[in-house]
């Protein structure tokens, strides 16, 4: 059995997988380069979990092809689980099993594991030690499940929602990690639906809605492949009248309310726009604050391409 | 901020570990949690201990005298249908619920020894009953015959095997809360009408056959047998035991789920 090196980390084209009559995704085809961090990003219900379990060779795809490391997960599952690390969503333990057996036991099942002791240390996991595992928090066993997933050394890893229920702290925590994994060449792939989470970390992001891929590419190619990429964002009380001042605005140039006393023209943003923009609101007596010229950020790609409205 | 991970912490290195060293850690942890839980041990150690005793000191069932030397091969087979059956059912019904199933599946221990782990731990569990019931029944002079012992050991070994895989049936199939239940009330059932606290042979004729066709008759029966007399069980409890061990273990095949 021979595995190229030069096969992709992860190779996914027209992945379908239904349960029942649902089906969770459909057709997602994906490429992630050894050596990347990429990023899912999707609401709840979107197919991230589904398409990741398809990749762990813990779902079996309904139609479409997955290679891992140039392997199929199912029928070659057993090569290559030693080469992967694993976080599954919600993370995993006996219920009474104590934090450092937990990962020692994981440890054991690998050939050169990372130093148990240092890792509990610097994922905050010393004092809890031996605290059984349904006593700990949330966003303590999601460390613990992060450092199972890591223990072995793997060349890639599958990291569902890893900062799910996180402090602020312990968040920057994990994003340094993530960091490091990717400095020492380690394929990641990672779902989130926190958007500054796959903007900081993420080589390459791909939207995933209703069970596709809407979009895909670097933060950068998100962000600045729809005109000339240019905004104006400001913000002042809510209800402006934005149909009067579009219409005081240059030709080609909208202004919409993003979020209530939110407001963003996009268009072709030039001196001239932010001055109409400016003397718009002195005339109706209101003052733009944070008023500032920028690229669109993630979250607007994002809320664009998935709908705003909340689903259930 | 700096980062407290120098570079080359994470350098891939991927390699599973070795065999012997999984089974150990993946036997040995399974076998702790088990040792060290409360409701584990009141089913696996405190009741049958209580019955033991009870059971050899008072005269509630009619048995020929010393009693002890009746009830104790009675109460071997109870411990190995509550860790074997009860406490693997219930113990396999949250260890899905906790996810741990798909955790150690994710691992580089290989699908054998994911099985061969619980298997081992749950001999050890039942070796460790097994020595604790003995020592308790032979303060209460319990004198088994000695050429019946290897059949006996092949009994436990197969009714381990047995009920565990009936276990598995039961607890890799349902949502813990039910498996709870419904692994509590086999017990029982078991326990006063499966052949255990009355044996087949003083059951009126019908209900007998149907109760020596029960893997906990079966059980009984042949440790009674072998414990008692010294006599050669003969194959209809290796028989029952193996063909009740070998259905739930195909089924368990096709309804195990990880979570």
């Amino acid at each position: 059995m021979s595995t190229p090196d030069d096969s992709p980390a992860v190779a996914i084209s027209g992945l379908v997988k239904r349960y029942g009559r649902t089906t969770a995704v459909d057709g997602v085809d994906l490429t992630m380069p050894r050596g990347q961090l990429l990023a899912m990003l999707g609401p709840n219900g979107a197919g991230k979990t589904t398409t990741v379990e398809v990749c762990e060779g813990f779902l079996r795809a309904d139609a479409g092809t997955v290679r891992v490391l140039g392997l199929d997960p199912v029928t070659d599952g057993a090569a290559l689980r030693p080469r992967v690390g694993v976080m599954p969503q919600g993370g995993g333990a006996y219920p009474t099993i104590r934090a450092g057996e937990m990962l020692r036991l994981v440890a054991s099942c690998a050939a050169n594991p990372l130093e148990v002791g240092w890792l509990l240390d610097v994922l905050g996991l010393q004092s809890v030690r031996r605290t059984p595992y349904k006593r700990l928090s949330g966003g303590q066993q999601q460390r613990l499940s992060l450092a199972c997933a890591l223990v072995g050394r793997p060349e890639l890893v599958f990291l569902d929602e890893p900062t799910a229920g996180m402090d602020p702290q312990t968040r920057r925590l994990v994003w340094a990690l993530l960091a490091a994994l990717r400095q020492d060449g380690v394929s990641v792939l990672l779902t989130t639906h926190l958007i500054e989470e796959a903007e900081a970390l993420a080589d390459h992001v791909a939207i995933v809605d209703r069970g596709r891929v809407v979009t895909q590419g670097s933060p950068h190619q998100l962000t600045s492949d729809n005109g000339d990429g240019k905004q104006l964002r400001f913000r002042a009380r809510a209800g402006l009248n934005t149909e009067l001042l579009s219409s005081a605005l240059p030709e080609g140039c909208e202004v919409a309310e993003f979020d209530p006393g939110s407001y963003r023209v996009h268009g072709r943003v030039d001196p001239q726009v932010v001055s109409t923009v400016t003397s718009w609101c002195a005339q109706q007596g209101v003052l733009a604050e944070e008023l500032r010229v920028g690229r669109r950020d993630l979250e607007e790609v994002f809320l664009e391409l998935t709908g705003r409205e909340l689903r259930s | 901020m700096s980062s407290p991970f120098p570079a080359g912490t994470f350098t891939p290195r991927p390699g599973s570990g070795r065999a012997g060293r999984m089974l150990l850690s993946h036997a040995r942890t399974e076998a702790a949690l088990t040792l060290r839980n409360g409701e584990q041990l009141l089913l696996t150690l405190l009741i049958p201990v209580a019955l033991l005793i009870g059971l050899s000191m008072l005269d509630v069932i009619a048995m020929p005298e010393p009693r002890v030397n009746s009830v104790t091969p009675r109460i071997f087979a109870l411990a190995v249908m509550s860790s074997a059956f009860t406490g693997q059912a219930i113990a396999l019904g949250f260890d899905r619920r906790y996810g741990v199933l798909k955790r150690m599946a994710a691992t580089a221990l290989p699908r054998w020894l994911l099985v061969a782990g619980r298997v081992v731990a749950g001999l050890v569990v039942v070796g460790v009953q097994l020595v604790v019931l003995g020592v308790v029944a032979a303060l209460l002079d319990w004198a088994p015959s000695g050429a019946g012992v290897v059949w006996a050991v092949a009994l436990v070994l197969l009714g381990t095997l047995s009920f565990g895989a009936l276990g598995v049936l039961l607890g890799g199939a349902l949502k813990a809360e039910i498996v709870l239940a419904l692994a509590n009330v086999i017990w029982f059932v078991l326990l006063l009408a499966g052949g255990i606290l009355l044996m087949p042979g003083s059951l009126p004729a019908g209900l007998a056959e149907i109760v020596s066709l029960l893997p906990s008759g079966a059980l009984t029966e042949g440790l009674h047998t072998a414990l008692t007399s010294g006599a050669t069980p003969g194959p209809q409890p290796f028989l029952v035991l193996a063909a009740w061990g070998a259905g739930a273990g195909i089924l368990a095949v096709g309804t195990t789920r990880m979570s």
